[in-house]
C-alpha cells in the first residue's frame, strides 16, 4: 500500500498494481475505516480498481494531519476484515432485440448465443468503480470466453438499461448515452435515479448477479424496448 | 431572463460528497471572482450565483433586490446606463440589467442579495449539464427562465477597490503539485513540461482545458482508472496536456503528472484560446501556504462604501 500526493487537497492510496476481488474488498474496508475515523476531514472518497482517492477539507485540516490519519486508519488493514459487500440481483432481458451484439460475441467465442447468456449470468461480479457518468458501475470480471473489445466506432446512442461488455468488464448504462461497449441485453432496474432514495441500487464493493428474465417480465418491470 | 447569453449557469461552490454516485463537483471555474460577488452583497459564501460564460446576458428584475457583477470585464448597464463591476447596486422591479460580451477574461459572476433560491440536488445547486443535475432542470439558463430571489435589496453599497481586483491578461503561470504518476515521467520529460510555454486551445470547457505545445511522454503503457482530483493534468498518448476542471469525470485512466492548485485554476479559467501558460512545480506545503495566505488576504481586504 502506498499513499501518494494527488493534489493540493487530495491523496491517492494505491493498494496493488492489478485489480482482483480481494483488492476490491480491501478497498471497501479502507473506505469504511476512513469514513469512520476521518469523517470530519473528508470531502469525498473515490474508490476505483486498485486505488482510493481521498479528497480532504483543506479548511479543516492540513496535509500532514490527513496523511498521518490515512496511514493510521489503514494500519493492519487485514484482508480478513474485507467486507463482503451486499449481493444485488439485477434482472436482464437477454435477446437479440435487446442485445444487438450477442451474435457477434457468440461467433467470436465459437459458442451459441445461449451459452453467452449463461456465461454472463454464471459469474458473481464486484462493483470495482463508479464513474464515467452518474450511476455507471464498472463490474468485473467477465468470463474470458465472452470478453470482447470495445467497438471500433462507438454507437451514438446506447439505450438506458443496456447491459454491456468491454474486455473483462460489464456494466448497465444508467442513462441514454453514446457508448462503445458490446450490448447483450436490457435491465429494467434504474441504475441512477436522482429522485429515488438511494439514487443507486449498488455501491462500490457490492456483489452483483444477473438473472435472465423473459420479454413479458421485462415489460412488467417497466422496461422499454 | 430576457436573453440567456452563451453559457449562463446557476452555480454554488460545488457538489461535495457525491463522487460515490459518479457525480462530479461542478462549481465556479473562477472561485475568486465568485467569492467576491457574494461578499459584495454580504451573502453566505455558498450562495447561488450565475456563472456567465462569455456574456450576452439580459435580465429584468421582477422584485427589488441587489446585485453585484465580478469576474471577466464586460460592458454592464442598468436600465441603459453604464454601471461598474466589483460593486453592489440596488434593483427595482422593472429594471433591466445587461451584461455584454467579455473584453478581458471569459467568466463573469452575477450575485443577488441572499443568492438565487433554487432547490439543491445532492446538496448543491451547481449546474452540471453533462449530468443534467443542478440549476433549473440541470440545464443552462434559457430565455424566459424565472430566477427566484427573495431577500430584498441590501441598501448600503460596497465596492472592491481596483488594487484588490484580479487582472485578466493573456498568460498565466500555473503552480503544480507533482503527484499521481509524476515518477513515470522521465527527467527530460519533466524538464520539458516545466520549461515550455503551452497555448490554450479552443477545445476548452468546464470539463477540461486542452493545451498545445511540447510533447510530454510518460513510461506508462496502460493503467487502471483511478479517482481524478480538481486540476489534475492528464497527459494522453498524444503528449498534449489537459488540465481537468470542475466538471471532470470522477475517474479516468490517463497518466497524470500532478495537479494545478485551485488558486491558479481560477486564473486559467479566465484565459481564452491562444493564451499562453507555463507550469511551475511546488511542494504540498507551499500549496497549503498559498491557500492559507489567499484566504487570509480575502478576509483582510476591506470593501469601500460607495
Amino acid at each position: 500500500m502506498r499513499i501518494e500526493t494527488a493534489g493540493q487537497n487530495a491523496f491517492i492510496v494505491y493498494f496493488a498494481d492489478q485489480t482482483s476481488a480481494l483488492v476490491a474488498a480491501q478497498i471497501q474496508a479502507a473506505v469504511t475505516r476512513i469514513r469512520t475515523t476521518m469523517a470530519e476531514m473528508i470531502v469525498d472518497l473515490v474508490p476505483s480498481y486498485a486505488s482510493l482517492l481521498v479528497i480532504f477539507d483543506i479548511d479543516r485540516s492540513d496535509h500532514f494531519a490527513v496523511r498521518g490519519a490515512i496511514a493510521a486508519a489503514l494500519k493492519d488493514l487485514a484482508s480478513s476484515e474485507s467486507s463482503e459487500g451486499r449481493l444485488v440481483t439485477l434482472p436482464v432481458y437477454y435477446a437479440e432485440e435487446s442485445g444487438p451484439d450477442l451474435g457477434r460475441i457468440a461467433e467470436r467465442a465459437g459458442i451459441g448465443i445461449d451459452e453467452v447468456i449463461a456465461l454472463h449470468q454464471q459469474q458473481e461480479y464486484r462493483v470495482y468503480a463508479i464513474g464515467f457518468a452518474p450511476g455507471f458501475a464498472y463490474l468485473g470480471e467477465v468470463d474470458e470466453r465472452i470478453a470482447a473489445p470495445r467497438l471500433e466506432t462507438p454507437r451514438q446512442k446506447v439505450p438506458r438499461g443496456a447491459v454491456a461488455i468491454a474486455d473483462r468488464q460489464t456494466a448497465v448504462y444508467p442513462a441514454v448515452s453514446p457508448g462503445g461497449w458490446n450490448l447483450i441485453g436490457l435491465c429494467p432496474t434504474r441504475m441512477f435515479d436522482p429522485d429515488a432514495e438511494p439514487s443507486m441500487p449498488v455501491g462500490v464493493g457490492d456483489r452483483i448477479r444477473f438473472e435472465a428474465i423473459d420479454r413479458a417480465r421485462f415489460l412488467d418491470l417497466g422496461g422499454e424496448l | 431572463m430576457r436573453q440567456p447569453g452563451l453559457l449562463s449557469l446557476l452555480m454554488d461552490r460545488g457538489r461535495f460528497g457525491a463522487h460515490d454516485l459518479g457525480l462530479t463537483t461542478g462549481g465556479p471555474l473562477d472561485f475568486v471572482a465568485f467569492d467576491w460577488a457574494n461578499r459584495l452583497l454580504g451573502n453566505d459564501r455558498n450562495a447561488t450565483c450565475i456563472e456567465i460564460g462569455f456574456g450576452g446576458l439580459q435580465l429584468e428584475a421582477e422584485t427589488a433586490t441587489s446585485v453585484a457583477i465580478t469576474g471577466a470585464t464586460a460592458p454592464c448597464t442598468l436600465d441603459g446606463k453604464a454601471i461598474e463591476q466589483w460593486r453592489s447596486y440596488d434593483l427595482a422591479p422593472g429594471d433591466r440589467l445587461e451584461i455584454g460580451f467579455a473584453t478581458a477574461g471569459t467568466r463573469a459572476y452575477l450575485a443577488v442579495a441572499g443568492g438565487f433560491r433554487v432547490e439543491p440536488m445532492f446538496g448543491s445547486t451547481a449546474t452540471v449539464m453533462r449530468e443534467k443535475i443542478g440549476g433549473l432542470a440541470g440545464d443552462k439558463l434559457q430565455d424566459g427562465d424565472l430566477l427566484p430571489c427573495s431577500d430584498g435589496p441590501v441598501g448600503s453599497h460596497q465596492r472592491l477597490d481596483e488594487a484588490g481586483r484580479p487582472v485578466y491578461g493573456d498568460s498565466a503561470r500555473l503552480r503544480v503539485v507533482p503527484g499521481y504518476q509524476y515518477h513515470a515521467f522521465g527527467h527530460l520529460q519533466r524538464w520539458r513540461f516545466f520549461n515550455s510555454a503551452y497555448r490554450v486551445t479552443d477545445r476548452c470547457d468546464r470539463m477540461g482545458f486542452r493545451l498545445e505545445g511540447e510533447n510530454v511522454a510518460s513510461e506508462i503503457v496502460g493503467m487502471l482508472s483511478e479517482g481524478i482530483c480538481l486540476g489534475a493534468i492528464q497527459v494522453p498518448a498524444d503528449g498534449q496536456p489537459i488540465v481537468l476542471m470542475h466538471d471532470r469525470q470522477t475517474i479516468g485512466g490517463y497518466p497524470k503528472i500532478g495537479s494545478v492548485i485551485p488558486q491558479d485554476l481560477a486564473a486559467l479559467a479566465q484565459l481564452g484560446p491562444g493564451a499562453s501558460v507555463s507550469f511551475e512545480a511546488i511542494d504540498l506545503s507551499a500549496a497549503h501556504t498559498i491557500h492559507l495566505l489567499q484566504q487570509a488576504a480575502f478576509r483582510r481586504t476591506q470593501l469601500s462604501p460607495c
